[in-house]
């Protein structure tokens, strides 16, 4: 269960909406901000403080991409692979990215400080080829600047 | 030429209320609000010929004017601001450099519909466009162009911005209003429209970001000044965002009408290195694929449906003499396989079976069959469909078959087909 501190924090974002189930996807937002996951508890306890079935709040959790339910590195790059980053070089970008941290697509470097995924379009064409890193998007992408990303996060 | 919807782009700070103030900002609303009745500004889009700028191109003043205004309901407007169809980086720019644009242009339409809440939707990944709007939102609040009685007049207005989380489907209007409503994605069977039935069972309108931004402008010029601006059931400019193998990427404001080969070779820069286009997407990656003969087609809605493609999204990809077309277009459909929301069979199991395919096709690894199969898998997914994704299944990667057979013939290794026949 949260606590009443933590129900009060929530009710302000839910207090904007009509319904408020309809506030899911700005808590599920505001929950992985603060612990980095969505775990099966904090499915279980939003359940109880939206009144809805906890499978709801796995189907949504499960269904977008931006929703992680295993814990991801300090440094998470979403690498675009869709067409116009294709066209310049995405394919390269990515190998390079797998090379380098010797992890594949989904997985954490076993020190935690990494972690990557291909993502499809992020709406940043452009800066082709381009990824999000964290909150941030990188752009004009080449082994150099994924070279020096790396190497001012480890 | 004169630029409406990124005429603030170059100030300094022109995210902020207190610039946007000093280029007559929210006097259209002002306009609005006291001098006409919802009718009349309904009727002054209407002659704008101001039309869907996601991608649909439906007349925006029309789409209005189906709020049925004796039902007692609350009304709802909606901004769908999942700016997700690759090629497209349009919203992003108006989000982040003239977010009051969009708060204006939501008070007319709020006012024009009966509305009294909006909700703006945008995609999780835009953290900036997320956060800038807020902001302006906030302000926007405190100097009373939100909340109650805003600007002295008797007009009540909610805004919410409402972050998406990483979903391509969520651009489709009714899965959109269902991910508004706390759930999965899943489109909805139409009818009924939202119009009628939307968000939370009311009557809604949805509209697209740049669409919005485009009405505080047509209120204050009047509806003739834009409609003279674009072709002539397409008012206006519209933004053009140009991705892929040109010199110059970026988004850029040009009239309705303009063709695509001065929007490639004068506005973009043309092709790097000296090499000539082989084909471009005109409209996002939805829109059937174009070759160099067609290039002097007019960028509007109208034009681009008469060759057989679509004006859609306004996002134009690139692709030089050196691209793959069998590659490009596994590419595309691995962007359809992956975005599929599971929902309807064709789709879900088609997009997946025509990935595989072109894939096996690419590597050389094709079976004899996969060739003569795949126009059939790829045809009988649109049109089977609840929602428009599965006719951009057929739409899009169909026309890469169609129009480069050639080389989609050339990638079936004869020897490799036969000893695994």
């Amino acid at each position: 269960m949260f606590t009443a501190e933590y129900k009060q924090e929530l009710d302000k974002i839910t207090h904007k909406y009509e319904q408020k189930r309809a506030a899911l996807l700005p808590l599920l937002h505001s929950v992985q901000e603060k612990e980095g996951l969505i775990t099966p508890q904090t499915e279980q306890n939003l359940a109880e403080y939206l009144e809805v079935p906890v499978v709801h709040v796995h189907e949504v959790v499960s269904f977008y991409h931006l929703f992680h339910q295993k814990r991801i590195g300090k440094c998470h790059f979403s690498v675009c692979q869709t067409t116009a980053c294709a066209l310049r070089g995405a394919e390269e970008i990515i190998e390079h990215i797998q090379e380098r941290l010797k992890i594949k697509p989904g997985e954490t470097t076993s020190d935690g400080k990494f972690s990557f995924g291909i993502v499809e379009c992020l709406g940043a064409c452009e800066l082709a080829p381009m990824m999000q890193c964290n909150k941030e998007y990188k752009g004009f992408l080449s082994k150099k600047k994924i070279d020096e990303l790396i190497e001012d996060n480890s | 030429m004169e630029k409406i919807v990124t005429r603030h782009f170059g100030l300094g700070n022109s995210h902020r209320l207190e610039s946007y103030l000093k280029d007559n900002g929210y006097q259209a609303a002002r306009k609005a609000l006291t001098q006409m009745t919802g009718l009349q500004v309904i009727d002054e889009v209407k002659k704008s010929n101001l039309r869907g700028l996601g991608g649909a191109g439906f007349p925006t003043g029309t789409k209005w004017s189906f709020i049925p205004q004796a039902n007692p309901k609350p009304k709802y407007l909606v901004i769908n601001g999942d700016e997700g169809e690759p090629g497209t980086f349009k919203d992003k720019y108006i989000f982040e450099l003239d977010p009051h644009a969009l708060l204006e242009g939501i008070i007319i339409t709020c006012y024009a519909i009966g509305s009294h809440k909006a909700y703006i939707y945008i995609r999780g990944e835009y953290i900036k466009s997320l956060e800038r709007v807020q902001a302006a939102v906030d302000e926007a609040y405190k100097a009373n162009y939100l909340g109650k009685g805003i600007m002295g007049t008797g007009f009540d207005i909610d805004v919410v911005v409402h972050p998406g989380a990483g979903a391509y489907i969520c651009g489709e209007e009714t899965a959109l209003l269902e991910s508004l409503e706390g759930k999965k994605g899943f489109p909805r069977l139409k009818p009924p429209f939202p119009a009628v039935v939307g968000l939370f069972g009311c009557p809604t309108v949805i509209n697209n970001v740049e669409t919005i931004a485009c009405v505080p402008p047509i209120i204050n010029k009047g509806a003739e000044w834009y409609a003279k601006l674009g072709s002539e059931k397409n008012g206006g400019n519209r933004l053009f965002c140009v991705s892929g193998h040109v010199n110059k990427p970026g988004v850029y404001e040009l009239p309705n009408g303009t063709t695509l080969r001065e929007i490639i070779y004068e506005h973009a820069g043309g092709i790097p290195n000296g090499r000539k286009l082989k084909a471009v997407i005109p409209g996002g990656i939805s829109a059937p694929i174009l070759t160099p003969d067609q290039l002097d087609v007019k960028m509007d809605f109208d034009s681009l449906k008469s060759i057989g493609s679509m004006a859609g999204s306004g996002g134009i990809i690139v692709m030089d003499d050196t691209t793959d077309m069998v590659w490009a277009a596994m590419v595309a459909a691995r962007f359809f396989a992956h975005e599929s929301c599971g929902q309807c069979s064709p789709c879900r199991e088609g997009s997946g079976w025509v990935y595989r395919n072109i894939k096996r096709l690419y590597h050389g690894h094709a079976r004899p069959h996969d060739l003569k199969n795949l126009p059939g898998i790829v045809n009988n997914i649109g049109g089977n469909t609840i929602c428009a994704f599965g006719d951009a299944v057929t739409m899009s990667v169909g026309s890469y078959v169609t129009k480069f057979r050639s080389e989609f013939e050339a990638k079936v290794n004869k020897e490799y087909a036969e000893s695994h026949h």
